[in-house]
Protein backbone atom coordinates (compact mmCIF):
# COMPACT_ATOMS: atom_id res chain seq x y z
CA UNK A 1 0.00 0.00 0.00
CA UNK A 2 2.77 2.43 1.02
CA UNK A 3 4.52 1.97 -2.34
CA UNK A 4 1.73 4.05 -3.92
CA UNK A 5 2.92 7.04 -1.87
CA UNK A 6 6.55 6.86 -2.99
CA UNK A 7 7.69 10.25 -4.40
CA UNK A 8 8.59 8.64 -7.74
CA UNK A 9 5.13 7.16 -8.11
CA UNK A 10 3.40 10.37 -7.02
CA UNK A 11 5.52 12.40 -9.45
CA UNK A 12 4.79 10.00 -12.33
CA UNK A 13 1.06 10.73 -11.83
CA UNK A 14 1.25 14.47 -11.05
CA UNK A 15 3.63 15.16 -13.95
CA UNK A 16 1.42 13.51 -16.56
CA UNK A 17 -1.93 14.79 -15.23
CA UNK A 18 -1.63 18.56 -16.07
CA UNK A 19 -1.99 18.14 -19.86
CA UNK A 20 -5.24 16.16 -19.42
CA UNK A 21 -6.53 18.62 -16.81
CA UNK A 22 -5.69 21.56 -19.12
CA UNK A 23 -7.56 19.90 -21.99
CA UNK A 24 -10.62 19.26 -19.82
CA UNK A 25 -10.43 22.79 -18.38
CA UNK A 26 -10.50 24.37 -21.87
CA UNK A 27 -13.54 22.30 -22.87
CA UNK A 28 -15.49 23.01 -19.66
CA UNK A 29 -14.52 26.70 -19.71
CA UNK A 30 -15.70 27.05 -23.33
CA UNK A 31 -19.09 25.53 -22.43
CA UNK A 32 -19.27 27.69 -19.30
CA UNK A 33 -18.46 30.92 -21.16
CA UNK A 34 -21.04 30.16 -23.86
CA UNK A 35 -23.66 29.49 -21.21
CA UNK A 36 -22.71 32.49 -19.06
CA UNK A 37 -22.37 35.11 -21.80
CA UNK A 38 -24.87 33.96 -24.44
CA UNK A 39 -27.36 31.31 -23.40
CA UNK A 40 -28.26 32.23 -19.82
CA UNK A 41 -31.10 34.76 -19.39
CA UNK A 42 -30.71 38.28 -18.09
CA UNK A 43 -32.05 39.08 -14.63
CA UNK A 44 -35.39 40.90 -14.31
CA UNK A 45 -33.83 43.41 -11.88
CA UNK A 46 -30.09 43.52 -12.66
CA UNK A 47 -30.39 42.89 -16.39
CA UNK A 48 -27.14 41.69 -18.04
CA UNK A 49 -24.92 42.76 -15.13
CA UNK A 50 -25.99 39.52 -13.42
CA UNK A 51 -23.60 37.67 -15.77
CA UNK A 52 -20.70 38.88 -13.60
CA UNK A 53 -22.02 36.38 -11.03
CA UNK A 54 -20.67 33.53 -13.21
CA UNK A 55 -17.08 34.56 -12.50
CA UNK A 56 -17.53 36.31 -9.15
CA UNK A 57 -19.32 33.55 -7.22
CA UNK A 58 -17.20 30.53 -8.33
CA UNK A 59 -14.01 32.54 -7.62
CA UNK A 60 -15.23 33.35 -4.09
CA UNK A 61 -16.32 29.74 -3.43
CA UNK A 62 -13.02 28.27 -4.59
CA UNK A 63 -10.97 30.83 -2.72
CA UNK A 64 -12.80 29.93 0.51
CA UNK A 65 -12.56 26.20 -0.25
CA UNK A 66 -8.81 26.38 -0.86
CA UNK A 67 -8.18 28.33 2.34
CA UNK A 68 -10.21 25.80 4.35
CA UNK A 69 -8.23 22.94 2.74
CA UNK A 70 -4.92 24.69 3.47
CA UNK A 71 -5.92 25.09 7.12
CA UNK A 72 -6.97 21.45 7.47
CA UNK A 73 -3.79 20.19 5.79
CA UNK A 74 -1.55 22.50 7.82
CA UNK A 75 -3.10 21.55 11.15
CA UNK A 76 -3.12 17.80 10.42
CA UNK A 77 0.37 18.08 8.92
CA UNK A 78 1.65 19.90 12.02
CA UNK A 79 0.07 17.46 14.49
CA UNK A 80 1.20 14.30 12.67
CA UNK A 81 4.42 15.80 11.23
CA UNK A 82 3.50 15.10 7.60
CA UNK A 83 5.74 17.34 5.48
CA UNK A 84 3.90 16.47 2.28
CA UNK A 85 0.72 18.14 3.60
CA UNK A 86 2.63 21.43 3.89
CA UNK A 87 3.90 21.00 0.35
CA UNK A 88 0.32 20.44 -0.88
CA UNK A 89 -0.85 23.52 1.07
CA UNK A 90 1.93 25.66 -0.37
CA UNK A 91 1.02 24.49 -3.89
CA UNK A 92 -2.67 25.33 -3.36
CA UNK A 93 -2.14 28.85 -1.99
CA UNK A 94 -1.27 30.80 -5.21
CA UNK A 95 -4.49 29.81 -6.98
CA UNK A 96 -6.45 30.54 -3.77
CA UNK A 97 -5.02 34.06 -3.67
CA UNK A 98 -5.71 34.67 -7.36
CA UNK A 99 -9.32 33.49 -6.97
CA UNK A 100 -9.69 35.78 -3.96
CA UNK A 101 -8.41 38.75 -5.99
CA UNK A 102 -10.76 37.82 -8.87
CA UNK A 103 -13.70 37.72 -6.42
CA UNK A 104 -12.78 41.16 -5.05
CA UNK A 105 -12.19 42.82 -8.43
CA UNK A 106 -15.23 41.32 -10.19
CA UNK A 107 -17.28 42.19 -7.08
CA UNK A 108 -16.15 45.82 -7.40
CA UNK A 109 -17.01 45.81 -11.13
CA UNK A 110 -20.44 44.34 -10.32
CA UNK A 111 -20.91 46.87 -7.50
CA UNK A 112 -20.65 49.92 -9.75
CA UNK A 113 -23.80 49.32 -11.88
CA UNK A 114 -25.69 47.63 -9.01
CA UNK A 115 -24.89 49.77 -5.95
CA UNK A 116 -23.47 52.83 -7.68
CA UNK A 117 -20.03 52.40 -6.10
CA UNK A 118 -16.90 50.35 -6.79
CA UNK A 119 -16.17 49.73 -3.13
CA UNK A 120 -17.93 49.84 0.22
CA UNK A 121 -16.53 48.88 3.62
CA UNK A 122 -19.30 46.34 3.86
CA UNK A 123 -18.92 43.25 6.12
CA UNK A 124 -18.77 40.71 3.26
CA UNK A 125 -16.34 42.72 1.10
CA UNK A 126 -14.11 43.68 4.03
CA UNK A 127 -13.92 40.10 5.32
CA UNK A 128 -12.99 38.89 1.81
CA UNK A 129 -10.22 41.52 1.75
CA UNK A 130 -9.01 40.22 5.13
CA UNK A 131 -8.90 36.69 3.67
CA UNK A 132 -6.69 37.98 0.84
CA UNK A 133 -4.34 39.46 3.48
CA UNK A 134 -4.14 36.04 5.19
CA UNK A 135 -3.27 34.44 1.85
CA UNK A 136 -0.52 37.05 1.37
CA UNK A 137 0.81 36.47 4.91
CA UNK A 138 0.83 32.71 4.30
CA UNK A 139 2.77 33.01 1.04
CA UNK A 140 5.18 35.59 2.47
CA UNK A 141 5.90 33.26 5.43
CA UNK A 142 7.06 30.59 2.96
CA UNK A 143 9.50 33.10 1.49
CA UNK A 144 10.79 34.43 4.82
CA UNK A 145 11.37 31.33 6.95
CA UNK A 146 13.91 28.71 5.96
CA UNK A 147 13.84 26.59 9.11
CA UNK A 148 11.10 23.99 8.48
CA UNK A 149 9.95 23.65 12.12
CA UNK A 150 9.48 27.41 12.47
CA UNK A 151 7.90 27.65 9.02
CA UNK A 152 5.34 24.90 9.66
CA UNK A 153 4.45 26.44 13.02
CA UNK A 154 4.04 29.97 11.62
CA UNK A 155 2.02 28.88 8.55
CA UNK A 156 -0.24 26.74 10.76
CA UNK A 157 -0.87 29.70 13.08
CA UNK A 158 -1.65 31.97 10.09
CA UNK A 159 -4.17 29.48 8.69
CA UNK A 160 -5.81 28.89 12.10
CA UNK A 161 -6.23 32.65 12.59
CA UNK A 162 -7.43 33.02 8.99
CA UNK A 163 -10.01 30.25 9.22
CA UNK A 164 -11.85 32.23 11.95
CA UNK A 165 -12.63 34.70 9.15
CA UNK A 166 -14.23 32.05 6.88
CA UNK A 167 -17.55 31.65 8.81
CA UNK A 168 -17.58 35.46 9.19
CA UNK A 169 -17.45 35.75 5.38
CA UNK A 170 -20.20 33.13 4.99
CA UNK A 171 -22.61 34.58 7.57
CA UNK A 172 -21.70 38.30 7.28
CA UNK A 173 -24.73 38.91 5.06
CA UNK A 174 -27.02 37.38 7.71
CA UNK A 175 -25.39 38.89 10.80
CA UNK A 176 -25.14 42.49 9.60
CA UNK A 177 -27.01 44.82 7.32
CA UNK A 178 -24.84 44.76 4.22
CA UNK A 179 -24.95 46.06 0.68
CA UNK A 180 -24.09 42.55 -0.46
CA UNK A 181 -27.08 40.37 -1.24
CA UNK A 182 -27.75 37.23 0.85
CA UNK A 183 -26.84 33.79 -0.51
CA UNK A 184 -29.03 32.60 -3.40
CA UNK A 185 -27.79 29.03 -3.17
CA UNK A 186 -28.34 26.91 -0.09
CA UNK A 187 -27.29 23.29 0.20
CA UNK A 188 -29.64 22.54 3.09
CA UNK A 189 -32.69 24.54 1.98
CA UNK A 190 -34.32 25.52 -1.30
CA UNK A 191 -32.19 27.81 -3.48
CA UNK A 192 -33.69 31.03 -4.81
CA UNK A 193 -31.78 30.87 -8.09
CA UNK A 194 -33.47 29.59 -11.26
CA UNK A 195 -32.03 26.46 -12.93
CA UNK A 196 -31.30 28.45 -16.11
CA UNK A 197 -28.81 30.46 -14.05
CA UNK A 198 -27.74 27.66 -11.73
CA UNK A 199 -26.53 25.47 -14.61
CA UNK A 200 -23.95 27.96 -16.01
CA UNK A 201 -22.88 28.74 -12.45
CA UNK A 202 -22.14 25.05 -11.81
CA UNK A 203 -20.28 24.71 -15.13
CA UNK A 204 -18.14 27.78 -14.41
CA UNK A 205 -17.44 26.49 -10.88
CA UNK A 206 -16.27 23.19 -12.39
CA UNK A 207 -14.03 25.06 -14.83
CA UNK A 208 -12.51 27.17 -12.04
CA UNK A 209 -11.99 24.07 -9.90
CA UNK A 210 -10.16 22.40 -12.81
CA UNK A 211 -7.97 25.47 -13.23
CA UNK A 212 -7.01 25.43 -9.55
CA UNK A 213 -6.25 21.69 -9.88
CA UNK A 214 -4.05 22.44 -12.91
CA UNK A 215 -2.10 25.15 -11.08
CA UNK A 216 -1.83 22.95 -7.99
CA UNK A 217 -0.36 20.04 -10.00
CA UNK A 218 2.16 22.28 -11.78
CA UNK A 219 3.18 23.98 -8.55
CA UNK A 220 3.41 20.67 -6.66
CA UNK A 221 5.68 19.21 -9.36
CA UNK A 222 7.86 22.32 -9.18
CA UNK A 223 8.15 21.96 -5.40
CA UNK A 224 9.10 18.26 -5.72
CA UNK A 225 11.81 19.08 -8.28
CA UNK A 226 13.05 21.90 -6.01
CA UNK A 227 13.50 19.40 -3.17
CA UNK A 228 15.29 16.99 -5.49
CA UNK A 229 17.56 19.83 -6.65
CA UNK A 230 18.60 20.39 -3.02
CA UNK A 231 19.13 16.61 -2.73
CA UNK A 232 21.48 16.64 -5.74
CA UNK A 233 23.49 19.44 -4.14
CA UNK A 234 24.10 17.19 -1.14
CA UNK A 235 25.26 14.21 -3.25
CA UNK B 1 -26.85 39.98 -32.43
CA UNK B 2 -23.12 40.84 -32.10
CA UNK B 3 -23.93 44.38 -30.94
CA UNK B 4 -26.39 43.01 -28.39
CA UNK B 5 -23.74 40.62 -27.10
CA UNK B 6 -21.12 43.36 -26.85
CA UNK B 7 -23.26 46.15 -25.44
CA UNK B 8 -25.60 44.10 -23.21
CA UNK B 9 -28.03 47.01 -22.77
CA UNK B 10 -25.28 49.25 -21.42
CA UNK B 11 -23.76 46.68 -19.05
CA UNK B 12 -21.30 45.30 -21.63
CA UNK B 13 -18.34 47.27 -20.30
CA UNK B 14 -18.82 45.87 -16.79
CA UNK B 15 -19.56 42.28 -17.86
CA UNK B 16 -16.74 42.05 -20.41
CA UNK B 17 -14.19 43.69 -18.13
CA UNK B 18 -15.03 41.22 -15.33
CA UNK B 19 -14.66 38.22 -17.66
CA UNK B 20 -11.51 39.57 -19.30
CA UNK B 21 -9.92 40.32 -15.94
CA UNK B 22 -10.64 36.74 -14.84
CA UNK B 23 -9.19 35.20 -17.99
CA UNK B 24 -6.17 37.50 -17.87
CA UNK B 25 -5.52 36.50 -14.24
CA UNK B 26 -5.72 32.83 -15.25
CA UNK B 27 -3.24 33.39 -18.06
CA UNK B 28 -0.77 35.27 -15.83
CA UNK B 29 -0.93 32.64 -13.07
CA UNK B 30 -0.53 29.82 -15.60
CA UNK B 31 2.50 31.44 -17.25
CA UNK B 32 4.19 32.25 -13.92
CA UNK B 33 3.67 28.67 -12.67
CA UNK B 34 4.86 27.18 -15.95
CA UNK B 35 7.98 29.38 -15.99
CA UNK B 36 8.86 28.31 -12.44
CA UNK B 37 8.36 24.64 -13.41
CA UNK B 38 10.53 24.88 -16.53
CA UNK B 39 13.23 26.79 -14.60
CA UNK B 40 13.43 24.19 -11.81
CA UNK B 41 13.42 21.33 -14.28
CA UNK B 42 16.23 22.75 -16.38
CA UNK B 43 18.19 23.43 -13.16
CA UNK B 44 17.69 19.76 -12.23
CA UNK B 45 18.82 18.53 -15.65
CA UNK B 46 21.96 20.67 -15.60
CA UNK B 47 22.80 19.59 -12.03
CA UNK B 48 22.25 15.95 -12.97
CA UNK B 49 24.51 16.35 -16.00
CA UNK B 50 27.32 17.74 -13.84
CA UNK B 51 27.39 14.67 -11.55
CA UNK B 52 30.24 12.19 -11.98
CA UNK B 53 29.31 8.69 -13.20
CA UNK B 54 29.24 7.12 -9.72
CA UNK B 55 26.99 9.82 -8.25
CA UNK B 56 24.82 9.87 -11.37
CA UNK B 57 24.31 6.10 -11.09
CA UNK B 58 23.34 6.50 -7.43
CA UNK B 59 20.97 9.37 -8.21
CA UNK B 60 19.43 7.41 -11.08
CA UNK B 61 18.59 4.57 -8.70
CA UNK B 62 15.91 6.83 -7.17
CA UNK B 63 12.68 6.45 -9.10
CA UNK B 64 11.67 10.13 -8.81
CA UNK B 65 14.90 11.23 -10.50
CA UNK B 66 14.17 8.90 -13.39
CA UNK B 67 10.64 10.29 -13.59
CA UNK B 68 11.83 13.91 -13.68
CA UNK B 69 14.39 13.12 -16.36
CA UNK B 70 12.02 11.01 -18.46
CA UNK B 71 9.08 13.39 -18.21
CA UNK B 72 9.20 15.65 -21.23
CA UNK B 73 5.84 17.29 -20.69
CA UNK B 74 6.23 21.06 -20.75
CA UNK B 75 2.94 21.80 -19.03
Amino acid sequence: MLKYFEPGRIFSITSKAPKYVLFLFIIILSIGLTEALILSPEDYKQSHSVRIMYVHVPAAWISLGIFSSITLLSVVGYIFKIKNFFLISKSLAPSGLVFNIIALVTGAIWGKPTWGTWWAWDARITSMLILALFYVMYLVAWRIYEDNDKLFKITSIITILGIINVPIIKYSVDWWNTLHQPASINILSKSSIHTSMLFPLIIMTAAFALFSLLIFLMKYNTELIKIKNKGLDRL
Amino acid sequence: MINELLLMKGYGLYVWSAFLFTLFSFLVLFLITKTQYVKEKSKFISKFGSLNSERAAFAKSQSIHKEILSNTSNI
